[in-house]
């Protein structure tokens, strides 16, 4: 009813794009966001309390169960890689020769110092099977149409059970949103940058995620140097053999 | 004078033995007792020192604001060249770089595959240095349980009991998994060389100890430091001179602009250790000045019933002619010869008592063991400690009470009425 009723507004407002149901946008989200797979070459600023480290990497990911990253940079980080199959994570380091599973508690810890966790790289199922969405009205941020929609999860054990998201009329695509904890409070922000026109999708090249509960961070920027997106990728990349490569 | 009633004290053992037993003996009491009762406190705070404190510790203002999480982001960075700095400016103490990082310790099976993992808090403590004194303050050569020392920059040496939860054997290589400096993922094989049991409850639960280069290497902590600690040459801890120092320090040294500049914290400055400080000052004090009082009024008993007991030879003395004045000055000399002998006697043994239990403690292992269950550092084993105080102490209740006493009781002397003195002698 909620649903019908915002749909109705925004129908009154706008234009196509504003007549669609809250689940086509969700789903048109989705659309540009996921994809059959997907390989590039990023890299994270991370803007530490003394100094900002780069770290460069290289991913290949299949759907949303098989994503393997090799990082290139800096020397102390290059060589180290993760493997995530399904909900498991692992890390091989070249330090060490050893592949560790990354579970339990680690799983909520940063990856390599940035505002990412690995759940937040893990968690990255379609918004429509995890959450259920209202739309909370519209807003005009830098000349560009907005809506506003809460997102609440309709699954257990995500590490974010709400969110709020400021999505794009034009390009269907999150450009910022607000994660919070089952209390109401507020952990983390995410904002995308530089959406592009590639390979028939709207995507960002460039994310900055702030972690809010660390007092005095200052974000970290996670630029798309390259992306190719729906390639074939074997399946080999995928087995923990490639880790120790 | 001297020489005769010394003489006289030495030839008629019925006057000098028996007291100048019970004023050695209690003399030593009061010696050991107060050298025990500081050495119990100062192990209490000596045990915090050296795993939380320090006498001194130096951190940067913004580590000290969230020292609860480990912040070694926010470490000292130049440490070996601050060290050396503090080891001219402040050479009362003697200062060592540590590093206090928390994580995961993963143990693997013959298939390098995780067989367990824990959590593990570790301490990267200077092994190696040529004047290092680590290994003796931790007593670590006394805690081994099993293996040996680290030798090399990647030997650790764990608690029993985390080698027990983990079930790692001597030998084993173990994967530290953790957050560098930067806070990056990072993770670190360490050669397990060494069990060790710290004997301070459950202190050591989960507790690593490796030396402070390999923390380095793992956290990538090139000559930077969680914390500085500094302690005191004999390990005693004295609260007034660490407080003044903490604070000429801050003065000179600490910005309160700049989140990294060094900020020096007394013992006292640590979590719940000024009350902790305070406590045991009061304590010690109440207990050494109720236990004095109690002995000073036993020797003083002891000095009247004397003077009670020679009641019959003061009145023959009397009665052939000596002056009550000479009477009276040669009871106080005779007691402050034997308050004086005695106390030497006594500070002697309870001195050495006090040396033995400084240096071999009393053992409460199986008590504390089973008391304690929080983190709080109990010490398993009570050492006793010998101060300066301790070599002039005993002369309030052996000599001072002693002649107080007699002083008391000889004014007896002067009542005694010259016609009643062969009356008395007959009775």
């Amino acid at each position: 009813m909620k649903i019908g009723l915002s749909l109705l507004l925004f129908s009154l407002l706008f234009g196509q794009n504003e007549q669609m149901t809250v689940e086509e946008i969700i789903s048109a989200m989705d659309k540009n966001l996921n994809a059959k797979s997907r390989i590039m070459k990023s890299k994270m600023i991370v803007k530490g309390r003394r100094a900002t480290r780069t770290i460069e990497s290289r991913s290949w990911v299949v759907g949303i169960d098989q994503a393997f990253t090799e990082y290139l940079s800096p020397p102390r980080e290059a060589g180290t890689k993760m493997l995530k199959l399904d909900d498991k994570l692992w890390t091989y380091s070249p330090q060490t020769d050893r592949v560790i599973q990354i579970s339990g508690h680690m799983l909520r810890q940063s990856v390599m110092g940035s505002d990412m966790s690995y759940n937040d790289m893990m968690e990255d199922k379609p918004l429509q099977d995890l959450y259920k969405a209202t739309l909370e009205g519209s807003i005009n941020i830098n000349g560009r149409k907005h809506w506003i929609m809460y997102l609440e999860a309709k699954v257990k054990g995500l590490s974010y059970p709400m969110r709020r998201a400021w999505i794009d009329t034009e390009y269907l695509l999150p450009m910022k949103e607000e994660l919070y904890a089952k209390s109401g409070k507020l952990l983390k922000t995410a904002t995308m940058e530089g959406v592009k026109k590639t390979q028939g999708r709207w995507f960002p090249s460039r994310f900055i995620y702030k972690d809010e509960l660390k007092r005095n961070s200052k974000g970290t920027e996670w630029v798309i140097e390259e992306i190719s997106f729906d390639m074939n990728i074997s399946e080999s990349r995928f087995s923990k053999a490639m880790l120790r490569k | 004078m001297i020489k005769f009633l010394s003489k006289g004290l030495m030839r008629d053992r019925t006057r000098s033995f028996f007291p100048l037993l019970v004023i050695a003996i209690t003399v030593a009491l009061v010696v050991f007792g107060s050298g025990f009762i500081r050495g119990l406190f100062n192990s209490m705070l000596l045990d915090n020192a050296i795993i939380l404190t320090g006498h001194e510790k130096i951190v940067t203002r913004a580590y000290n604001e969230e020292n609860q999480l480990m912040p070694n982001d926010l470490c000292l960075l130049d440490s070996d060249e601050l060290i050396k700095k503090l080891e001219i400016e402040y050479p009362e103490f003697f200062w060592t770089p540590r590093i206090i990082f928390a994580g995961l310790l993963d143990v693997p099976d013959k298939n390098s595959e995780t067989k367990t993992q824990g959590p593990v808090i570790a301490m990267g403590i200077d092994f190696f240095s040529e004047d290092s004194r680590q290994v003796e303050i931790w007593e670590l050569e006394k805690n081994i349980i099993e293996g040996s020392l680290p030798a090399f920059k990647d030997d650790a040496i764990i608690s029993s009991k985390l080698a027990d939860q983990l079930d790692v054997s001597i030998g084993e290589k173990v994967t530290f998994i953790g957050s560098t400096m930067d806070n990056a993922f990072t993770t670190y094989n360490f050669d397990v060389v060494g069990t060790f049991n710290l004997r301070k409850g459950q202190t050591d639960k989960q507790m690593m100890l490796v030396d402070i280069s390999g923390a380095r290497n793992a956290l990538d902590m090139n000559n930077a430091a969680s914390a500085i600690f500094g302690f005191y040459h004999d390990l005693y801890y004295d609260d007034k001179e660490s407080v003044n120092l903490r604070t000429s320090f801050n003065a000179t040294y600490s910005d309160s602009s700049d989140i990294f500049s060094p900020i020096m914290l007394a013992l006292r400055d640590g979590n719940q250790m000024g009350t902790m400080v305070d406590l045991v000052n009061a304590i010690s004090a109440i207990m050494g000045g109720i236990f004095l009082v109690v002995v000073m009024v036993v020797l003083w008993n002891m000095g009247l019933m004397n003077g009670l007991r020679r009641y019959g030879e003061v009145g023959l003395r009397l009665a052939i002619g000596e002056p009550k004045g000479h009477v009276y000055r040669s009871l106080i000399t005779e007691a402050l010869i034997i308050g004086f002998v005695g106390t030497i006697i006594g500070t002697g043994i309870g001195i050495a008592l006090t040396y033995y239990v400084q240096e071999n403690g009393i053992d409460y292992t199986k008590g504390i063991e089973a008391l304690s269950n929080s983190s709080m550092i109990m010490p398993n084993i009570f050492y006793a400690q010998v101060t300066p105080d301790l070599f002039y102490i005993g002369f309030f209740p052996g000599v001072l009470a002693t002649v107080l006493g007699t002083m008391l009781a000889g004014v007896a002397v002067y009542k005694r009425e010259m016609a009643q003195l062969f009356k008395d002698l007959e009775t």
